[in-house]
């Protein structure tokens, strides 16, 4: 390909008493122009003439070469002169000369110690924006719904019902199996241990506590982040992204009421007893695998369950559950708003709110985990 | 003008299930001139310039590119066969991850030898060139206007001073003066780099301003092809209501204004 470029144009130069002359023959085109270009450049500045008359095929490639030879020679007081071009020769040259970027120098600015704290400034600005943000939003969720208590008709029930089963529904097969699997590795894990001390039977208690307390709404949250706040950011993101949410607002639909509520709301109601149904899971899991590996009954299972745990650990366990689904529902439809017109955004927005919804729950939960540690329930 | 075509379509027929878009479709474009296509909306334009650069695959027929058998080509032929034309597409088509500017040198990085700053240098002169301000090779697509995008299509297209262009609508959603300077564009770049160009449009004005021929779209085939003046004779209706409706005449007038 090399090889062939450079047939395609023949340079002869030679220097003379007045001035550089240049015979150029061939094409000059995008194809030979670095060639080209680099012998235009090691021209000296003196009064220099080029001759066209044997160029075969000229386009702006080859044209830009040329004008940025006579422009160099011009503004260094020389002149460039062209023979033996033909008419659209010329006119193409003077299209590209008319048509010369003027550009202004970049300015470099070097990053100085100010200009690093003024991005550690702005990461800081840019996450507290985001938690108000964050909190803006549970103000609009939480105001739309107070509209919709009192304005029942402005109320979406079919989205709503919609909704519950996307986010619930579908969910309970991954969330149920999950749990189980917890249940197992918990009773399995447990028993290798306590075995040790002849305490196998704790392992019911050891089960129960941290799937009721901490496990079961736990995991669930997460599996719920992972599905439902990138679903949220998607469905809501490529509707921002093309335009739709401008045309509900001109149409007179409040995209909060319409979006938002049937969507948070569902998470609200589904996700305790997505709950739930883990923790039942988790404990069937357990049990099953007691039996399997210790020989624990169900039946003492049961009993061991009922005398050791008190109810206490499923309240704990279950208030986090409308908390999480809050935070998972408004990271979600926040993201989405985000979206720029671009589906590049969409992606980015949808990656981003997976990640801040699971950690988010996680640091809820660590709050939590203090605050009854505190009130020692 | 060389007295063999550049682009010669023999018996296209292009199907979707049932639907017939094209049948029996013949057409021959010339070096040098600028080819205006016309048709009724869904008549198939966008699918015959799919056609012809090789996106879409005929049920039946043959395309001749520079002579050559475009169907039969191997994937080299064909690859050399794309460096030599350019196409813009209806609504852009720029890549939205990358900026104006790189989008323009995406082609560019195809021809060896090429380093980053002549690539650079000559994005930014096709970018002027094509009537966006220098600015616009920072911003992304989505930064960009509908009518901002069309130019950067077309600087993107000319990246390589493309032997032939294929422009879908390239004037749509242009205000008149952009649309004005655009035709005066691609007439220049016509006749400076003798360049040729396919042409789809509906718009009235860029046939007059622009093209040297035109083809008209209809009844699955090209029905007509000729001049402005032929176009004019033709007592097809639907070419008689393109060609003497009312924004034809207001076209027509302008033309004669401006000459
Ligand atoms: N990928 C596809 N699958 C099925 N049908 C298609 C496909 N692409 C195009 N068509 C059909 O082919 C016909 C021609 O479409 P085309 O896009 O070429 O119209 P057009 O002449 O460019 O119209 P416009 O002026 O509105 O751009 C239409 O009826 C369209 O429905
Ligand atoms: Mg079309």
């Amino acid at each position: 390909m090399n090889g062939a470029a450079s047939s395609l144009l023949q340079i002869e130069v030679s220097e003379q008493d007045t001035g550089s002359r240049i015979r150029l023959a061939g094409s000059l085109s995008v194809q030979t122009l670095s060639r080209l270009d680099a012998a235009l450049r090691a021209l000296p500045t003196r009064p220099t003439r080029l001759d066209l008359s044997a160029v075969t095929r000229l386009d702006t490639a080859g044209a830009w070469a040329i004008v940025m030879l006579q422009k160099r020679m011009t503004d260094a007081g020389s002149l460039a002169e062209i023979d033996g071009a033909n008419r659209q020769q010329l006119d193409l040259l003077k299209t590209v000369a008319a048509a010369l970027p003027e550009i202004p120098p970049k300015q470099v600015t070097r990053p100085g110690l100010s200009e690093r704290l003024a991005t550690v400034g702005r990461a800081v600005a840019g996450g507290v924006t985001f938690l108000m943000e964050l909190t803006g939003y549970l103000g609009i969720f939480l105001s739309r719904l107070g509209r919709a208590v009192l304005h029942p008709r402005e109320f979406r029930l079919t989205a709503l019902v919609h909704h519950c089963q996307e986010v619930g529904l579908r969910a309970v097969p991954i969330v149920s199996l999950m749990a189980f699997l917890i249940g197992v590795v918990l009773a399995f894990q447990g028993s290798a241990q306590l075995r040790q001390f002849g305490a196998e039977v704790f392992v019911v208690d050891l089960i129960a506590i941290s799937i009721l307390r901490e496990l079961g709404i736990l995991l669930t949250s997460i599996i719920v982040a992972g599905r439902t706040a990138s679903a949220f950011t998607a469905a809501i993101g490529s509707m921002k992204m093309r335009e739709e949410i401008d045309a509900m607002r001109t149409l007179g639909i409040d995209p909060a009421m319409a979006l938002f509520v049937p969507r948070i709301l569902a998470l609200l109601l589904m996700l305790p007893i997505l709950g739930l149904i883990a923790n039942v899971m988790g404990l069937l899991g357990g049990a099953i695998m007691s039996w399997i590996e210790l020989g624990i009954s169900p039946a003492m299972f049961r009993t061991r369950l009922i005398e050791g745990t008190g109810i206490s650990h499923v309240i704990v366990g279950m208030v986090k559950a409308p908390v999480f689904a809050v935070i998972i529902g408004v990271v979600g439809c926040h993201a989405g708003m985000k979206v720029g017109n671009n589906a590049e955004s969409l992606g980015r927005m949808t990656s981003n709110a997976v990640v801040t919804a699971i950690f988010a729950v996680i640091v809820a939960d660590a709050l939590f985990s203090i605050f009854f540690a505190q009130m020692e329930i | 003008m060389d007295n063999e075509p550049i682009i010669s379509l023999r018996g296209i027929r292009n199907q979707f299930g049932a639907q017939v878009v094209h049948d029996n479709l013949d057409l021959d474009v010339w070096r040098g001139e600028v080819l205006g296509v016309v048709g009724g909306s869904g008549t198939g334009k966008s699918v015959l310039l799919r056609t012809i650069v090789g996106l879409l695959r005929p049920r039946a027929g043959s395309v001749f590119l520079f002579g050559q058998d475009a169907l039969a080509a191997t994937e080299e032929e064909r690859a050399m066969i794309d460096r030599r034309t350019g196409v813009m597409f209806q609504d852009g088509a720029l890549f939205s991850s990358l900026t104006v500017r790189e989008n323009i040198e995406v082609p560019m990085r195809a021809i060896d030898g090429l380093t980053p700053d002549l690539r650079r240098a000559l994005a930014d002169l096709k970018i002027s060139m094509s009537g966006l301000a220098w600015s616009a090779g920072d911003k992304y697509p989505s930064e960009l206007s509908g009518g901002m995008r069309k130019r950067a299509g077309l600087a993107r297209a000319l990246a390589l001073d493309p032997e032939i262009v294929f422009l879908d609508e390239p004037t749509a959603g242009l205000d008149p003066i952009g649309a004005s300077a655009f035709d005066a564009l691609i007439k220049a770049l016509s006749r400076q780099l003798g360049l040729t160009v396919f042409l789809v449009t509906h718009d009235l004005d860029t046939l007059h301003a622009t093209c040297d021929r035109i083809a008209v779209l209809a009844e699955k085939r090209v029905l007509v092809s000729g001049t402005m003046q032929d176009m004019l004779n033709v007592d097809h209706p639907w070419v008689h209501e393109y060609f003497h409706g009312p924004r034809a005449r207001a076209a027509m007038a302008a033309k004669d204004r401006n000459d």
